[in-house]
């Protein structure tokens, strides 16, 4: 099977296999990220999706926007759900009442991923099953009305971490859930966003690719809860990865690659300021905390350029 | 609507079917495609959040107005020609 190259004109032929008329809010990054997840696949697909904005509103009964096999599965298991089909799949191969290759996705926001789903998540990767979970991140659980999840940045407005007179918005840093799947020692881990669409459907075809579990954290802007206008999803995804906020990188059999190392690093301040869930942080009381996002920004930078630094001395050193 | 004697058990069998629903209601700006600011870049539709972009052959065509929500996306992304946007917004209703 011949592969279709990573270009728009090439892939605009291909079938779009999330249709419109789905209900996910104007503007929303999620779907923008399965169009290209879906665009990228050359195998069949058979997706499970953990209870979330993108599960609701693409299959509001009896509408589906889906055209590949889809499983609704609850908040915290879309993980044993792909894992119990892949498990399936192997079964019937093995009997021969399956003869073609198809993979199998999970997929969840970042309160099926980094929270609710977690455990199942963990499981899944440990027991080694050939499948793809894929987070798409927006930072709360947006779904329900803007809550804190262990996803949402620090000093984050939402209505479970109020910025007023109390607190000024979330007071805890975001949990690194991609170091976390690294932690795994899985073959494949990566972080993408789909402004950058070459990078991340490079990535799900090397995810695809890989026999045996692999993981992809997709940043996805969500104007509702980012409070920014609906036509931001791909310009705040950008200023996430030169700002380093969201940088794009990648282990494959755990030796980490930076996939994008901007000329001018910019400011965190900058992917700050055009969200309104930020707004309060630029009021001169709660300048520490948008010290404390920089300062936590340029540490988990700088780790991946040691590590990455590391990896070539090392290879370096083998080929003299 | 149906009664629920009626309904399906269990499943949404009809893969896609969601493409028969319109949400082009939900537009408060309109986007309008300027063909001779087009580069044929392809942003616009690797962008839409909503498959809302035609495209035929590797060429874009025009706007599926049935499930466009006029997020402005297609417009802000687009870099059009010699600093000519090939898609701008309008309010609906104008
Ligand atoms: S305005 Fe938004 S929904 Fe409409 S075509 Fe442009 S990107 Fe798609
Ligand atoms: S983004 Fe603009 S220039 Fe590119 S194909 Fe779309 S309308 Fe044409």
């Amino acid at each position: 099977m011949s592969t279709t190259p990573l270009r728009l004109k090439e892939l605009s032929k291909k079938e779009d296999l999330l249709t419109g008329g789905h209900r996910l809010c104007s503007g929303c990054g999620a779907p923008i990220a399965i169009r290209q997840i879906l665009l990228a696949a050359e195998m069949p697909i058979v997706a499970a999706n953990a209870t979330g904005c993108l599960e609701v509103s693409t299959t509001i009964y009896p509408y589906s926007a889906w055209k590949i096999p889809w499983i609704h599965t609850a908040f915290e298991n879309a993980a044993a759900t792909i894992s119990g089909v892949e498990a399936m799949y192997k079964a019937l191969k093995k009997k021969g009442k399956i003869t073609e290759r198809i993979k199998f996705i999970a997929f969840g926001g970042d309160g099926g991923t980094y929270d609710i789903g977690f455990q199942s998540l963990s499981g899944a990767m440990e027991r080694g099953h050939d499948i793809v979970y894929i987070c798409y991140d927006n930072g709360a659980y947006m779904n329900t009305g803007i809550q804190r999840s262990s996803a949402t940045p620090l000093g984050a407005n939402t209505t479970t971490s109020p910025a007023g007179s109390v607190i000024p918005g979330k007071m805890q840093p975001r949990k690194n859930l991609t170091k976390i799947m690294v932690a795994h020692g899985i073959p494949y881990v990566a972080q993408t966003t789909p402004a950058h669409w070459r990078d991340l459907m490079t990535k799900v075809r090397k995810a695809l690719e890989v026999d045996g579990p692999a993981f992809i954290n997709i940043l996805a802007s969500c104007n509702r809860g980012w409070r920014t206008p609906t036509d931001r999803a791909i310009q705040d995804s950008k200023l996430a990865v030169d700002t380093c906020f969201w940088p794009l990188y990648e282990y494959e059999n755990g030796r980490l690659t930076i996939n994008y190392k901007p000329k001018e690093k910019k400011p965190v301040v900058e992917f700050l300021k055009t969200q309104g869930r930020f707004k309060h942080l630029f009021s001169p009381e709660n300048e520490h905390i948008l010290e404390r996002a920089q300062e936590i920004v340029d540490r988990e930078w700088e780790a991946l350029l040691r590590e990455e630094a590391m990896w070539k001395a090392e290879e370096e050193k083998k080929e003299q | 609507m149906k009664g629920w004697k009626e309904l399906e058990i269990g499943a949404i069998t009809e893969a896609g079917s969601a493409d028969s629903y319109n949400t082009g209601s939900w537009r408060a700006f309109r986007p309008r495609w300027i063909e001779e600011n087009c580069i044929q870049c392809l942003f616009c539709w690797i962008y839409c959040p909503d498959s809302a972009i035609t495209v035929n052959d590797g060429k874009r065509g025009e706007f599926d107005y049935n499930h466009c929500k006029g997020c402005g996306i297609c417009a802000m992304e687009c870099p059009g020609k010699k600093g000519k946007k090939a898609i701008v917004m309008e309010e609906e209703g104008k």
